[in-house]
C-alpha cells in the first residue's frame, strides 16, 4: 500500500463484512468521513441505515466509539455528549451526530434546530438518501418531487424536496457544507476542515441508495456524480455565512455547463412515473436555485 | 483504567465479518486483468480508483491490486469506475477467463 | 450548627441537587416544576454550582441530553411534570434500558386532556412500567434528603431514579428544611463510576440492535439476546429494594433523619384499619388515623415511599394484621382501579392475610383532600366491613359520579 495514497489518512475504520447493502452510498461516505475525523471522535446516531451498518450486538464493524439513541434524538444526544465532555474536561473530543434525512428533516428537526440555536459545538451530518430507506423506502420530506416510494406508490411524491440547507442557513451556524461520496476527496477535505472549526457545523451528504432509488449497485458513484453534474446536488460550503462552490460545482458555475436534469432522472426506477410537467418543474427548480447561488456569490 | 462490568448494558466490540462472510452475498465477482490495470502495467503507484470507490474498503492498493474475496459483496462499482476497463464482473458460477 | 431554613419543595430539591456535585443539568420549564429549573440555572450561572446547563427546547431532549451525558461519565439531573414527563416517555424506557443512573424530580401534576396545572400523581404512576425506581416524598425535608439518597441508589444498581413530590402542595409550600452539610454529602456519595465505555481509547458501539436470541461474539462467546438484557434491568430493580433500604439506613446514620426506606409505618403495630397512600396524601392520612383512634377505631397509615420496585415484603409486613385496608390514591389506571390498590392486592395474594381492601380515588387535578374526608371515608369502610360488605366499587372521593 503506497504511503499517503491520495494524500489522505490511509487507515480504514470500517472493518470488512458490514451489514450495508451492496454498493451502499452511505458506506462509501462513512468510510471517508471517519478517515477525516480520525481517532478523537465520538459518533452518535439514531435508528436508521447507519444503525444497521454499525452492526448487531455483540459486534460492530466500526472502530470508532458510537452511541445509539432513539429516532428523534440525534442532535439532542450530541448536545448531551458535548455537555458531558465539557463537564469532564474532555472538550477536545469531537462529537459527530450522523443521521439520515428522516431523522434530520422530519422527526429530528426540533432537536437539531435547538442544538444549532444554542450554538452547540458539534458536527451534525445528514446523510441524505432521500427517503426512509431503513424501513423500506417510505417517503420523507427529503424525497424529490416525482419519486415513487412505498408511501407514494402510485401518485409519486407531490411536494418538492424540503429546502433543508436554507433552514440550516437561517440558524447562522459556523459552517455548512454539502458533499458526495462520488467526490470522496472533496468530502474528506470538508470533514478535515469541519473538525477544526468551533461551533455548530452542518454537513449534508447526498447518498445514492441502489434499492431505494431503483438502479443497479454498480452505478452508485455514477449516480452521485450525475446529481452534481446536473446541478441537482451542488457541492458548496458556507463559512460564517460566506458561500462558495467547491470541486465540480465550482467548475460548472464558472463554465455554465450543467447537464440537463433528465440525464439523472432517466437512470433511476423511482422516477419512472414522473410526468413531463414534473420533469420540467424539477429543471426549473434547479435553474432557479443556481440563480440564487449566483447572487450569493456576488454578495 | 478501572475494571468495569461490561455486561450491564449492550456495548459492541469491533470485529471483522459482523454480518458474516459477506462474500457469500455475491452473484458476480470482480476479476482484474493485470495487462490492463494501470498500476500493474506501470509497475508503480497510480490510479487506484478501485481502492478509492470501494464502499467496503476491501480493495488493497497493492501492485497488482488485490480484493478480499471473503468480504467483497460484488457490487461492481470498481469495475464500473475503472478507467482502463481492467475489471470484469464475472458470474460466480463461471471461471475467471 | 443546624441549617434549618423555611423553603418550598422546589427550593429544597434545588439545594439538594447542588450538594450532589451534579455536572450536567438539562430541564425544560413546566408548571409546577419551573422554579426548580430556574434555581438550577441561577446556581450554575452564578458559579455556585460548577456544571453545564443545557437550555433544551423540550422535555424529550432534556432527558436525551441526560442520557448521553451520563453515558460519557457525567452526573446528571433533570426535572419535569405531567405532560413534560409524558413527552419524554420514550426516553424513560431508553434511560432504564441503557442502565443509566439518572436522577429526575417529577413534580406531580395531572395530565391533559383536559388541562390541569394542579397536583395529582397520574403522571408518574403512568410511567411505572418503564423500569425507573420511583420514590414518593411526603414533605420538603424528605424531598431534600431523598434526592441525596437517589444518586447513591441509582449509582449502585445502575437504574434511573424518579423522585416524586406533589405539585403546589409541596413544590410551592414552605416548610422547614434542614440542609445537609456539603462534606457529609460528599462522603455519603462516592463519585459516579460509569459502567459505560464511550471513549476513543476503546471504541464500542452502545445500545445497538439486539437479536431475539443470544449471539456469539468474534471469540465465539455467546452474548445476551434482548431478553437477557431486559432481564438484567428487572434483576437490578429487585436489587434496588436492598439498595433503597441501605441508602436510607446509611443516611439516617450520617444525617440523623430517617424517612422509612421502602415503606414507613404510622401507628401500624396494633392497627385493625390501615390507610395506604403515597406522598403528601399519606401525610394527611396520619391526621385521619389519629382522628379515627379518637373514635375508637385502631387506625394506622402504611406510607408507600418506594412504588417501584414494589416493596412486596415490606407491604405484607405492614398490612398483615389489618382487617380493613383503604387505599387512597391520586391517580387511576383507567379501565381497572388505582394502580397502588392493584399492587397492594397483588402483594397480599398467596399470603394468609385477607383484609377487606377498599379503593378511593382522590384529589385528581388538584382537588384538595382534607384529613376529615379521609377519616370519614375510612370510617364508612369500617362500617361496611362490620356489615359484611367486604368489597365495593372504587369510590371517587368528593367527586360527582353520576
Amino acid at each position: 500500500m503506497p504511503e499517503n495514497l491520495f494524500k489522505i489518512n490511509s487507515k480504514e475504520y470500517i472493518l470488512p463484512g458490514s451489514r450495508a447493502c451492496q454498493g451502499c452510498g452511505l458506506s462509501l461516505f462513512y468510510r471517508y468521513a471517519l478517515k477525516a475525523l480520525r481517532e478523537n471522535t465520538i459518533v452518535t446516531l439514531p435508528a436508521c441505515c447507519l444503525c444497521v451498518l454499525q452492526g448487531l450486538y455483540p459486534s460492530t464493524p466500526v472502530m470508532m466509539p458510537a452511541l445509539n439513541n432513539s429516532f428523534a434524538s440525534t442532535a439532542a444526544s450530541a448536545s448531551g455528549l458535548v455537555a458531558g465532555l465539557r463537564a469532564l474536561n474532555r472538550a477536545d473530543t469531537t462529537v459527530v451526530a450522523i443521521a439520515g434525512d428522516g431523522a434530520t428533516f422530519d422527526m429530528g428537526i426540533q432537536a437539531l434546530s435547538g442544538a444549532a440555536e444554542r450554538g452547540t459545538d458539534f458536527i451534525y451530518v445528514c446523510y441524505d438518501n432521500e427517503g426512509y430507506m431503513n424501513t423500506g423506502t417510505q417517503r420523507s420530506s427529503a424525497t424529490p418531487m416525482g419519486a415513487l416510494t412505498t408511501t407514494t406508490p402510485i401518485l409519486t411524491k407531490q411536494q418538492p424536496k424540503k429546502d433543508f440547507l436554507k433552514i440550516m442557513e437561517a440558524h447562522n451556524i459556523a459552517y455548512l457544507a454539502t458533499a458526495s461520496p462520488s467526490y470522496p476527496l472533496d468530502l474528506y477535505d470538508k470533514f478535515v476542515k469541519a473538525k477544526k472549526i468551533r461551533g455548530t457545523r452542518y454537513m449534508h451528504i447526498h447518498v445514492p441508495c441502489p434499492p431505494g432509488w431503483a438502479y443497479p449497485p454498480k452505478d452508485t458513484v455514477k449516480m452521485g456524480r450525475l446529481a452534481v453534474e446536473t446541478g441537482l446536488f451542488p457541492l458548496f460550503e458556507m463559512e460564517n455565512g460566506k458561500f462558495r462552490f467547491t470541486g465540480r460545482s465550482k467548475t460548472q458555475a464558472e463554465r455554465g455547463n450543467r447537464l440537463p436534469v433528465i440525464n439523472y432522472l432517466e437512470k433511476q426506477g423511482r422516477f419512472r412515473k414522473m410526468d413531463a410537467e414534473q420533469q420540467r418543474q424539477m429543471q426549473a427548480m434547479v435553474d432557479a436555485k443556481w440563480e440564487e447561488y449566483r447572487r450569493k456569490l456576488e454578495d | 483504567m478501572e475494571k468495569r462490568d461490561e455486561n450491564i448494558s449492550a456495548m459492541c466490540k469491533p470485529s471483522i465479518g459482523e454480518a458474516g462472510r459477506t462474500g457469500d452475498w455475491r452473484t458476480v465477482r470482480p476479476v482484474i486483468d493485470p495487462a490492463r490495470c494501470i498500476p500493474a502495467v506501470k509497475k508503480k503507484s497510480a490510479c487506484f480508483l478501485c481502492w478509492l470507490y470501494c464502499p467496503e474498503g476491501v480493495v488493497k492498493a497493492t501492485i497488482p491490486v488485490e480484493i478480499d474475496m471473503d468480504y467483497c459483496k460484488g457490487c461492481g462499482i470498481c469495475a464500473e469506475e475503472c478507467p482502463a476497463k481492467a475489471i470484469q464482473m464475472v458470474r460466480e458460477d463461471q471461471p475467471d477467463e | 450548627m443546624s441549617k434549618v431554613r423555611i423553603m418550598t419543595g422546589n427550593s429544597a430539591a434545588a439545594a439538594a441537587v447542588m450538594l450532589c456535585d451534579v455536572q450536567v443539568v438539562a430541564a425544560y420549564p413546566i408548571t409546577p416544576q419551573s422554579q426548580l429549573a430556574e434555581m438550577m440555572s441561577q446556581y450554575i450561572e452564578s458559579g455556585e454550582l460548577k456544571a453545564e446547563y443545557v437550555r433544551v427546547e423540550g422535555e424529550h431532549t432534556a432527558l436525551t441530553v441526560c442520557i448521553s451525558a451520563s453515558t460519557v461519565g457525567a452526573r446528571v439531573f433533570t426535572a419535569t411534570s405531567a405532560n413534560g414527563l409524558l413527552y419524554m416517555h420514550e426516553q424513560l424506557h431508553w434511560a432504564a434500558g441503557a442502565r443509566l443512573p439518572i436522577v429526575m424530580c417529577c413534580v406531580n401534576r395531572g395530565v391533559g386532556a383536559p388541562w390541569t396545572i394542579f397536583n395529582d400523581q397520574q403522571d408518574s404512576l403512568a410511567q411505572r412500567d418503564t423500569g425507573w425506581i420511583q420514590l414518593y416524598c411526603r414533605n420538603n425535608q424528605e424531598i431534600h434528603d431523598t434526592i441525596l439518597q437517589a444518586y447513591r441508589i441509582a449509582e449502585s444498581v445502575y437504574v434511573p431514579v424518579m423522585v416524586c413530590y406533589d405539585g403546589f402542595v409541596l413544590s410551592h409550600t414552605m416548610m422547614p428544611v434542614e440542609m445537609a452539610e456539603q462534606e457529609a454529602v460528599r462522603e455519603y456519595l462516592p463519585p459516579y463510576r460509569p459502567h459505560t465505555i464511550l471513549t476513543p481509547e476503546d471504541p464500542r458501539c452502545l445500545n445497538p440492535v439486539l437479536f431475539p436470541n443470544r449471539r456469539a461474539d468474534s471469540e465465539g462467546v455467546l452474548r445476551d439476546g434482548y431478553m437477557e438484557m431486559r432481564y438484567k434491568l428487572e434483576a437490578a430493580l429487585e436489587d434496588a429494594l436492598e439498595a433503597i433500604t441501605d441508602a436510607s439506613d446509611a443516611f439516617a446514620k450520617r444525617f440523623g433523619r430517617n424517612h422509612g426506606g421502602l415503606v414507613w409505618d404510622y401507628r401500624t403495630e396494633d392497627a385493625e384499619l390501615l390507610l395506604v397512600a403515597m406522598g403528601s396524601l399519606a401525610s394527611e392520612a396520619t391526621l385521619a388515623a389519629d382522628a379515627l383512634r379518637e373514635r375508637g377505631i385502631r387506625a394506622g397509615v402504611t406510607g408507600v415511599r418506594a412504588f417501584r420496585p414494589f416493596p412486596k415484603e415490606a407491604v405484607r409486613k405492614s398490612l398483615s394484621r389489618a382487617k380493613a385496608v383503604i387505599v387512597f390514591e391520586k391517580s387511576i389506571s383507567y379501565g381497572n382501579e388505582g394502580a397502588l390498590c392493584t399492587e397492594i392486592k397483588g402483594a397480599l395474594f398467596g399470603t394468609e392475610s385477607r383484609p377487606a381492601i377498599y379503593n378511593y380515588i382522590a384529589g385528581l387535578g388538584g382537588r384538595d383532600v382534607k384529613s376529615r374526608e379521609l377519616e370519614a371515608a375510612a370510617a364508612e369502610c369500617w362500617t361496611d366491613l362490620e356489615a359484611g360488605r367486604r368489597e365495593k366499587k372504587t369510590t371517587w372521593l368528593n367527586c360527582i359520579t353520576g
